[in-house]
């Protein structure tokens, strides 16, 4: 790549990008800032100890999952790993129910029992939100493999991290998905590390880690992260290609995020320098490119972006208050959506036990 | 009328039921389809039913088994084979986190119709690497249902059970088993399910309880009989077929009925599926107990290579035999 010949390449003139309208481009925009309004909120209140365990924030790689799950259909799939705030946004699942997952309470996308790593929703195509790296990716295999024995035209974007290429379930699910010819896109987000360990460090490759592809006999690119036309119509390509042929594509996508690995990564200033975000920021945060893009192209004004930032603002807010004013799970909830059988007290649900308490 | 099947054919005429009732089921494994199956369960299953439904894997366990998991949260129902339950060690992640734990983290949103089977023991000198016995393992994930029939009929019944159940399934089989012979229900006799979670007493008897699963269940049955002809003493034999969901009302009543049980069992003694057992008879049926509890286990090691030796680490009949002796 790439990097210059695509600075040279104007995206916003691609079929996919040239057909949204203003309002569409606003609303996409609106979705990033979303995104990242969430995750500032999300860090205050993890801060103040309301929200446990871990918090991985999506802060600078919004452009990924706003462009790629902006381009899905009906039967296309999404499914991802632990940073999955981002993506769960994207497919429209509202601050309230993440905020309150997040928060631990009732009313929470999981019922406060998957917590941040874990966000679902199937009924939005949305598989999760999965803890363990690299994990989720024979999920998304299947996903396109139940597409493709279902008969539905569609595709499974699979996001993964940096720090995911190097697990054997990946390797063994692009063996798979390239020799049963499987609707799968893999999203490698590649934010530079894993974890606290630099790409460098982590993984041995030629020039990109999408280029392992190569190795599968399968379609590879790479894409600007904080380019959402580039996001938008490079993965239009791949997904045409998994509707239309059935074949597997890995897209790397160059981002960057503003902080730790978790917000228990205490360390992550050490391992990266301050230039190094400061450059980010002003030249390749993704949310910055795309206004000063609307601004130019005469679709967004200050007066509209200030009222979005609010709007995000106010959302983020009323979603905290929302958490806040719900209820806990019950100790009874601990053993309720365990199985599918007793929990919709089928005949077989009523044979044999099935939990074994004290 | 009953017939009389072997193991093996009576789980290849469960799978091929279950293929010809529900369109969505597809068996999946390494060698499954064009090979006829390592043990040759599935038998002429992809000549009759074709590529889309009896599909052969790369050996690439992590990557078929999450495969499975993915493609059952969107309705389809696979029945995937490990060429041994053994492999299990390669796709953990995909049969604990994934399999057993999706549900429970979306908050029931989501669904895992999903079976995984093949045949999980000792005996057949392949060394500690291929002779796992995880039942209790499994069992001990909730999220996950287990089972492991130790005669013809039972092995179809909850063949066919797993496969319609909406919860993961796990079907531990035995490749000392396949070859074995029973009497199997004729399927113009009506449709033959076993449910999970429904234990079967083999052999009635008054003096002490062998209880059992799998092939134990035929140590215990033999036991049995040594135990009436040569010291007169009337045991009998609960088959536990079912692991989780498991039939803890069929355990406490031949206890109660008793007064005294044996459990054979192949697992490693610690945490075993008889080690749960048996914390439930001494939790619930104290009382009606005449004696301790007492096990027959594998002898805790890995499973030794030695053909000259390796019977003599799993349960026996002689074993059984002996165990009974200090207690009744």
């Amino acid at each position: 790549m790439t990097d210059a010949a695509s600075q040279k390449l104007d995206f916003s003139q691609s079929p996919v990008n040239r057909e949204l309208t203003p309002e569409r481009k606003i609303e996409l925009y609106s979705q990033m800032v979303r995104i990242r309004r969430f995750e500032q909120v999300s860090l205050k209140y993890y801060q103040s100890g309301k929200i446990g365990g871990f918090l991985h924030l999506y802060i600078g790689q919004e452009a990924v999952a706003a462009g790629t799950v902006s381009l899905g259909g009906e039967h296309d799939h999404y499914i991802t790993a632990y940073r999955d705030h981002g993506h769960a946004l994207a497919v429209g699942m509202t601050m309230d129910e993440c905020m309150a997952e997040l928060f631990g309470k009732q009313t929470g996308c999981s019922k406060g029992k998957g917590g941040s790593m874990h966000f679902f929703a199937p009924d939005k195509n949305f598989w999760g939100g999965h803890g363990i790296v690299g994990g989720q990716t024979p999920l998304g295999l299947g996903l396109a493999y139940g597409l493709k024995f279902l008969d539905r035209k569609g595709c499974c974007l699979c996001y993964l991290g940096d720090g995911a290429v190097n697990q054997g379930a990946y390797h063994e699910s692009l063996n798979i998905a390239a020799l049963f010819d499987l609707p799968v896109i893999y999203v490698i987000e590649n934010n530079g590390y894993s974890m606290g360990t630099s790409q460098k460090r982590s993984s041995a490759f030629r020039d990109c880690l999408a280029q392992r592809a190569e190795g599968y006999d399968m379609e590879w690119d790479v894409i600007d992260g904080s380019d959402l036309y580039e996001v938008r119509a490079k993965t239009q390509i791949a997904m045409d290609r998994a509707r239309d042929e059935s074949r597997p594509t890995i897209l790397e996508i160059f981002t960057y995020r503003y902080y730790g690995h978790s917000i228990a990564d205490a360390n992550h200033k050490k391992y990266r320098t301050p230039e190094e975000i400061e450059d980010y920021k002003q030249n390749h945060d993704p949310i910055n490119v795309f206004r000063r893009k609307l601004m130019e192209e005469g679709v967004l004004d200050e007066e509209e972006d200030k009222k979005i930032t609010k709007a995000a603002n106010q959302e983020a807010a009323a979603a905290v208050k929302f958490a806040e004013e719900s209820p806990a799970p019950t100790i009874d909830d601990i053993s309720t959506d365990v199985y599918w059988e007793t929990d919709n007290r089928t005949e077989a649900s009523e044979i044999g036990s099935h939990f074994f308490n004290d | 009328m009953p017939r009389t099947l072997t193991y093996r054919e009576a789980l290849r005429e469960g799978l091929d039921e279950e293929l010809e009732r529900d369109e969505n089921v597809v068996l999946m494994g390494e060698e499954v389809a064009q090979y006829n199956g390592a043990y040759k369960v599935t038998e002429g299953l992809w000549k009759k039913w074709g590529d889309k439904r009896i599909v052969d894997t790369p050996i690439s366990e992590a990557g078929f088994i999450g495969m499975g998991v993915g493609a059952s949260m969107l309705g389809v129902r696979p029945v995937m084979e490990l060429m041994f339950w053994s492999f299990h060690s390669v796709a953990f992640d995909q049969l604990v986190n994934n399999a057993a734990c999706v549900r429970y983290m979306s908050g029931g949103l989501i669904h895992c119709p999903i079976v995984v089977r093949g045949p999980a023991n000792g005996g057949t000198n392949v060394g500690a690497t291929h002779s796992h016995t995880p039942e209790g393992l499994f069992a001990s994930f909730p999220g996950l249902k287990v089972c492991a029939p130790a005669t013809p009929a039972d092995a179809k019944g909850l063949i066919k059970a797993a496969i319609r159940d909406n919860d993961p399934v796990y079907v531990m089989e035995n490749t000392l088993l396949y070859g074995n012979k029973g009497e199997v229900p004729d399927p113009e006799d009506g449709d033959h399910v076993v449910p999970l979670g429904r234990a079967d007493i083999k052999r009635e008897g008054s003096d002490i309880s062998l209880i059992a699963h799998g092939r134990s269940v035929l140590h215990a049955l033999a036991a049995a009989e040594t135990l009436k002809e040569e010291h007169g003493i009337n045991a009998e034999v609960l088959d536990l077929r079912s692991i989780r969901p498991l039939d803890v009302d069929a355990i406490l009543a031949t206890v109660r009925k008793t007064n005294r049980a044996v459990l054979v069992d192949e697992s490693k003694p610690f945490g075993g599926v008889s080690a749960m057992v048996a914390t439930l008879i001494q939790d619930h049926a104290f009382d009606d107990l005449d004696a301790p509890v007492k096990r027959v286990c594998t002898i805790d090691a890995p499973a030794i290579y030695s053909p000259l030796i390796e019977n003599d680490q799993l349960p026996s009949p002689k074993r059984v035999v002996e165990k009974v002796l200090e207690i009744a």
